[in-house]
């Protein structure tokens, strides 16, 4: 069977009324659905288990009406393995850290008797600040079950886009939606399209970075593995707007579980004819691959990453020509984020003007965090754009862990800098987190609290950047081991005042001088931590009379020349 | 993370690799067709047939698609995931991204390194273990992690650690 109009669409979806309805929070009829979280951390937790003593317990007890589906994160990593059960004409419950001994309790009060286990049952008052758009589908739908995204409104916007739409049309919505690139940069994403499509030339590429190298952020595996089939179809619209048939998706070799659900993906929509040729009877043709990184961060860097799917070393080139003119096998070719992918079909189905309205002036929509270190609710959140980081510690995040106070947090990865206390009520976008000397990056956090060192923490960050560093210009492969021996010498408590200025004066030098990114900001963990942590490296350092002469030239910078 | 790895002249093995391995990447190279920018695939390939990459591999990898050795050289000793050593019966991976560091991952290395009596990307004497650092496996949240093979476990704490040893050591099968 293939779909080959926007008519065979709606008919499928007919079919599957039933599933729309669970999207909305209410199961039909008499059906009772048990949904369980089994994305990596759901799975390495026990969810599978879990879903088999499910499966076995309604078999045994001989229940007619119950089904339980398997579906992707629910972004509460901080309990899993989770579980939902819609009953009908209740709201859904959601159950946290269920194990197998619980399900036997789950099903006989909650199911039978319609009494929900309050022992296990999340209480989460914050979901009100939340907004899903990226994350519309993950922990609703069975990822591996293409019927299942379809039957809720799933390749509506692809159909739409070929059968009515112009190019230009697309390119003149996403650009109005103000949608921003979500992989660290900002780069209206419109803009990147349009530039693109006005490269001469028939042959274009377009390609979904899915390398996702910030330890800490996670938010691209759980839309693959909770929602794959969206990536593919933004990815179909964003090859009709610019002129592509061929898309790549550079996926880390760490993801194995998103790897399998994308190959599912893609052979399912082959099959129902929503890749390939003459896409919903239009002479659309598009098709994807994906293509394996092999453990090297810098590869997320979009001219590292092209080289990379070209089988060759992941080194940047230098910029320009940038890949839009000059890309994959210097064809034009446009990358963009798995996030932002994830925002493409709501953004053609719903208007541009929808989008527009959420968020900040500058930052449109909404974005996914991944709260991860010294927090309750370990897990992913996604909120509107302007949201204050205090909103999203202490509300979203449940508060610091174990009665601890808030330190730091650190956003941007090993390319970003830490946030102390007094910025917490900074709304967060792109443009406020550059200015308090962070970066959005792809949207990890890392809180810490009051045990952590900081001067630790640049070191931490430094040696992963002096690691990752590919070495091919030298202020970036020399200038971060020359860092990290200096950080390390005073972390040893062997470090000197000239020790901390020339730590700060390489700084400077690496950020300027660095071919990619990479470079530019590693140091940023260090410029970030001295900013608003000097004491900390100054109690490192053991000569006082050093300190005292520090302290003095500090806080009168007119008498520096007398350093 | 790019590793400087020993380029050895030499191969100082007493078992030739087995013959079969060879057909089956052969095999596989010849069913891509278009072998254009296929190289890191293939040495996925590779590393999953033969477990890791040593010279010979990497030879025949470069003859058979008309490269030169350097290339194929610099592919792999450019990519951490790819390893010219064998490796242990089971791969110990401590996550060392920043969110299982800030939750003591830092710690549970150390104590493996201890007990297993190796220093990363080493493997121990009984040809065991391998130890690795990894960087984010994505499992953040349920920080620090520590993979065997492919099975993560979640919330490792270090009196954990002698229970994981003992459930992949020989004696334990
Ligand atoms: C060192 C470095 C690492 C990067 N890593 C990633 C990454 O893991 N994922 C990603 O989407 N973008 C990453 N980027 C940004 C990409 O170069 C590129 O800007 C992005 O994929 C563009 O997509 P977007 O416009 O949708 O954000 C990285 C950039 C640098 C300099
Ligand atoms: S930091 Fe360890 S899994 Fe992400």
């Amino acid at each position: 069977m293939k779909i080959c109009s926007l008519d065979d669409l709606s008919k499928i979806r007919n079919d599957r009324r039933s599933l729309n309805s669970r999207i909305n929070g209410r199961s039909i009829e008499d059906r009772i659905e048990i949904l369980v979280g089994l994305a990596t951390c759901g799975i390495s937790s026990g969810a599978k288990e879990t879903q088999l003593a499910f499966e076995n317990e309604i078999k045994e007890k001989n229940f007619k009406n119950i089904s339980v589906i398997p579906v992707g994160c629910i972004g509460n990593c901080y309990s899993e393995p989770t579980v939902q059960i819609n009953v009908p004409g209740q709201s859904p419950v959601i159950y946290g850290r269920v194990h197998v001994q619980d399900v036997p309790e789950i099903i006989e009060k909650h199911i039978r008797d319609g009494i929900p286990v309050d022992r296990l049952a999340l209480t989460n008052p914050v979901d009100n600040k939340q907004m899903r758009i990226a994350l519309r589908h993950c922990g609703l739908i069975n990822p591996e079950d293409i019927f299942e995204y379809l039957a809720c409104d799933g390749y509506e916007a692809l159909g739409c886009a070929v059968t009515q739409m112009s190019p230009e049309f697309i390119i003149d919505e996403v650009k109005k939606s103000g949608l921003r690139g979500r992989g660290g940069g900002g780069f209206p994403t419109g803009v990147k399209w349009e530039i693109t499509r006005a490269q001469p030339g028939e042959r274009k590429y377009i390609i979904c970075n899915a390398d996702e190298g910030d330890p800490g952020a996670f938010m691209d595996r759980s839309i693959l593995e909770g929602d794959p089939h969206c990536v593919l179809e933004a990815m179909a619209i964003g090859g009709y707007a610019l002129g592509a048939d061929q898309g790549i998706i550079y996926i880390r070799a760490e993801y194995p579980l998103a790897v399998s659900r994308l190959n599912t993906a893609i052979s399912q929509a082959r099959k129902l004819g929503l890749l390939g040729p003459n896409i919903f009877g239009s002479n659309f043709n598009f098709d994807i691959r994906i293509k394996y990184g092999a453990g090297a961060f810098v590869c997320g860097e979009e001219t590292a990453l092209i080289n990379s799917c070209e089988g060759k070393r992941g080194e940047p080139n230098f910029k320009p020509p940038y890949p839009a003119q000059k890309g994959y096998w210097g064809y034009p070719t446009c990358v963009n984020n798995v996030e932002t992918f994830a925002n493409i079909a709501p953004i053609i189905t719903k208007g541009s003007s929808w989008f527009a309205s959420i968020g900040t002036e500058k930052s449109k929509g909404t974005k996914v965090f991944a709260l991860a270190g010294k927090i309750n609710n370990v897990g992913l959140a996604e909120v509107p754009m302007g949201i204050t980081l205090r909103e999203l510690i202490y509300e979203i995040g449940g508060g610091i862990r174990d009665g601890h106070k808030f330190k730091a947090i650190q956003t941007g990865g090993p390319s970003g800098g830490v946030i102390s206390e007094e910025y917490l009520d900074t709304p967060i976008d792109y443009d406020n987190l550059i200015e308090i000397g962070s970066m959005m990056g792809s949207g990890g956090m890392i809180v810490m609290d009051e045990t952590d060192n900081m001067v630790n923490i640049a070191k931490f960050y430094l040696e992963f950047s002096m690691d990752e560093s590919c070495g091919r210009c030298t202020p970036c492969r020399i200038g971060t081991k020359r860092m990290y021996e200096i950080i390390n010498k005073i972390t040893s408590g062997k470090g000197t005042m000239a020790d901390l200025n020339s730590l700060k004066q390489l700084t400077y030098m690496v950020r300027d001088s660095s071919l990619c990114g990479l470079g530019q900001s590693a140091p940023n963990p260090v410029i970030s931590t001295m900013k608003h942590f000097m004491s900390e490296y100054l109690a490192f350092i053991p000569d006082p009379r050093a300190k005292l002469k520090f302290n003095v030239n500090k806080h009168s910078r007119k008498s520096k020349k007398a350093d | 993370m790019t590793k400087p790895q020993a380029i050895k002249a030499a191969e100082d093995r007493d078992q030739p690799l087995p013959e079969e391995y060879f057909d089956e990447l052969e095999k596989f190279i010849i069913d891509m067709g278009d072998t254009q920018g296929a190289l890191i695939e293939i040495l996925h390939k590779a590393q999953c047939i033969f477990g890791y990459l040593p010279r010979d591999v990497q030879l025949f990898i470069a003859r058979k698609l008309g490269i030169p050795a350097a290339e194929v050289f610099g592919v792999v000793s450019f990519y951490s995931y790819f390893t010219t050593e064998p490796r242990g019966r089971h791969t110990i991976s401590v996550c060392m991204g920043t969110a299982c560091f800030v939750r003591g991952s830092d710690q549970i290395i150390e104590r493996f390194k201890e007990k297993l009596n190796i220093e990363s990307n080493q493997i121990t004497e009984d040809g065991n273990f391998t130890l690795k650092d990894v960087r984010c496996i994505g499992a953040c949240g349920l920080s620090p992690i520590v993979m065997v093979d492919n099975k993560v476990y979640p919330r490792v704490e270090e009196e954990n650690l002698d229970n994981i040893i003992k459930t992949y050591s020989s004696e334990g099968l």
